[in-house]
């Protein structure tokens, strides 16, 4: 079984503790759906300007649905302290921040699956296309791993909620700014080609903050 | 090579946090097969000591093995071989008791985890609450889940801080007997409790530790209850 299978355990293990709190995933849900709809009206949407705001304001609710998301994550860890039951399995600690980190992008990318198709109608720009997947599970692989070092630094401080957000969103602006940037490339109707740029920053964006997240996370979980 | 027939061999363990010294050059060294009693007051450093040798905590300096193997080099390997319990159940509250042995089981990397989870269940007398979440339980009944998730791999040593606290006379009991048999076959513990009479009724040796100190060390055979009170009231006044 090697380290998968602990890795997918833990994934597993965080998937059915926030499904099986239902009232967790229906308002980050409900929430993210919100931002969208309240832009929706404030801003006034022309042929033009939809496809240089709409990217910003669906990243921005993804943000805000993927925070919610890792905070969660952690918050059940603390209960019953139950991240001293998972560092006592016989794994490294990278295992652990693969597998929290695992479980944090399923669920993003589950509610990525449900924003993605509302924001297409809401705003009628056509995201539904395989640039736009690729670029979101590649911001998506990013974010989530940022946000696990971050999530597990954040749980241990007193007022947790809010600090999450204050730490983690400054640090991952400029992933967020690529994954507008090459959105909004794809949302105008354009090619590989033309997001290429944004979609390689990414990228380098991506293995930065994997790399650094699984160094602090080892920081982070040592007394 | 490790050395096995030593369960735990500690050289000048010391830890601090911030200015405040909790083990200071402490030197420990306990054989396989051993149960060892920690009497200690509030704050004398037993849960530290405890969480150094799970590796759930880093030692500041000095060195210490567990069955044999590193704990700053070898940690997989210390946690392989090693079942804990500790004030709190480090369980998840949403998962029901076959859920959350079953994740433990995993994690370890364990075949057969259903029948290993009913047996351990069975052991500890869990076994018609295996579909209960969690949180719906008693702190007593948590307590015994946290027992049977340190039993389910077969470690060779239990590390137990204050296993008997909120529990009834018979899960006291079933703890009892759960120590005597992991004994029976070898293994080995170390039990932390503020209570001499209990310390004297599980250890083959006791020792006290005060401000981060061994400051006693015997084997039960001779200690009784009085001489105990009175050495442990010596020591043991709260840091």
């Amino acid at each position: 079984m090697g380290v998968l299978g602990p890795i997918w355990a833990i994934a597993r293990k965080d998937l059915l503790l926030e499904f099986r709190n239902r009232d967790i995933v229906v308002s980050l849900l409900v929430f993210s759906l919100l931002v969208l709809v309240i832009f929706n009206f404030a801003v006034e949407l022309t042929p033009v300007n939809r496809f240089v705001v709409g990217p910003g304001i669906l990243w921005v609710a993804v943000a805000f649905a993927g925070v919610i998301g890792m905070n969660r994550a952690f918050i059940i860890e603390k209960d019953r302290d139950a991240l001293d039951g998972l560092m006592l399995a016989p794994v490294s600690r990278d295992t652990l921040f693969f597998g929290k980190a695992l479980g944090s992008l399923v669920f993003m990318l589950i509610a990525e699956a449900v924003l993605f198709p509302v924001f297409t109608v809401l705003f009628d720009v056509d995201i539904l296309r395989v640039e736009t997947a690729v670029i979101a599970a590649m911001a998506t692989f990013g974010f989530s791993a940022a946000g696990t070092a971050f999530a597990a630094m954040a749980v241990n401080t007193r007022s947790r909620e809010i600090m999450l957000p204050v730490l983690f969103l400054p640090v991952i602006s400029p992933l967020l700014i690529a994954a507008v940037e090459a959105t909004a490339r794809v949302a105008e109707g354009g090619s590989w080609s033309d997001a290429a740029q944004w979609i390689q920053l990414t990228a380098v964006f991506d293995i930065v903050f994997f790399v650094a997240a699984a160094v602090l996370f080892h920081f982070v979980l040592e007394d | 090579m490790t050395d096995q027939t030593q369960a735990i061999a500690v050289q000048s363990l010391a830890k601090a946090f911030g200015r405040t010294a909790v083990l200071q050059n402490l030197d420990l060294a306990m054989p396989a097969g051993q149960i060892l009693v920690m009497l200690g007051a509030n704050g004398a450093g037993k849960t530290t000591f405890l969480r150094i040798l799970a590796t759930l905590t880093r030692a500041d300096s000095g060195k210490a093995l567990v069955n044999g193997f590193d704990i700053a080099s070898q940690p997989e390997e210390v946690r392989r071989t090693t079942g804990v319990v500790t004030h709190s159940a480090m369980l998840y509250g949403d998962l029901t008791v076959r859920e959350n042995l079953h994740f433990a089981a995993r994690m370890f990397r364990m075949p057969g985890r259903e029948a290993r989870a009913g047996a351990v269940a069975r052991q500890l007398d869990i076994d018609r609450r295996l579909g209960d979440r969690v949180r719906t339980l008693s702190h007593g009944l948590q307590k015994r889940v946290a027992l049977a998730r340190a039993l389910l791999h077969r470690p060779s040593l239990l590390v137990l801080d204050e296993p008997e606290s909120g529990l009834d006379q018979v899960a006291v009991g079933l703890f009892e007997r759960v120590l005597s048999d992991h004994k029976a076959n070898g293994g080995s513990a170390v039990v932390t409790t503020h209570s001499v009479d209990r310390g004297l009724a599980l250890g083959d040796r006791l020792v006290i530790l005060a401000r981060g100190h061994i400051v006693f060390d015997q084997p039960r055979t001779g200690l009784d209850s009085a001489t105990l009170r009175d050495i442990y009231a010596r020591y043991a006044e709260p840091n």
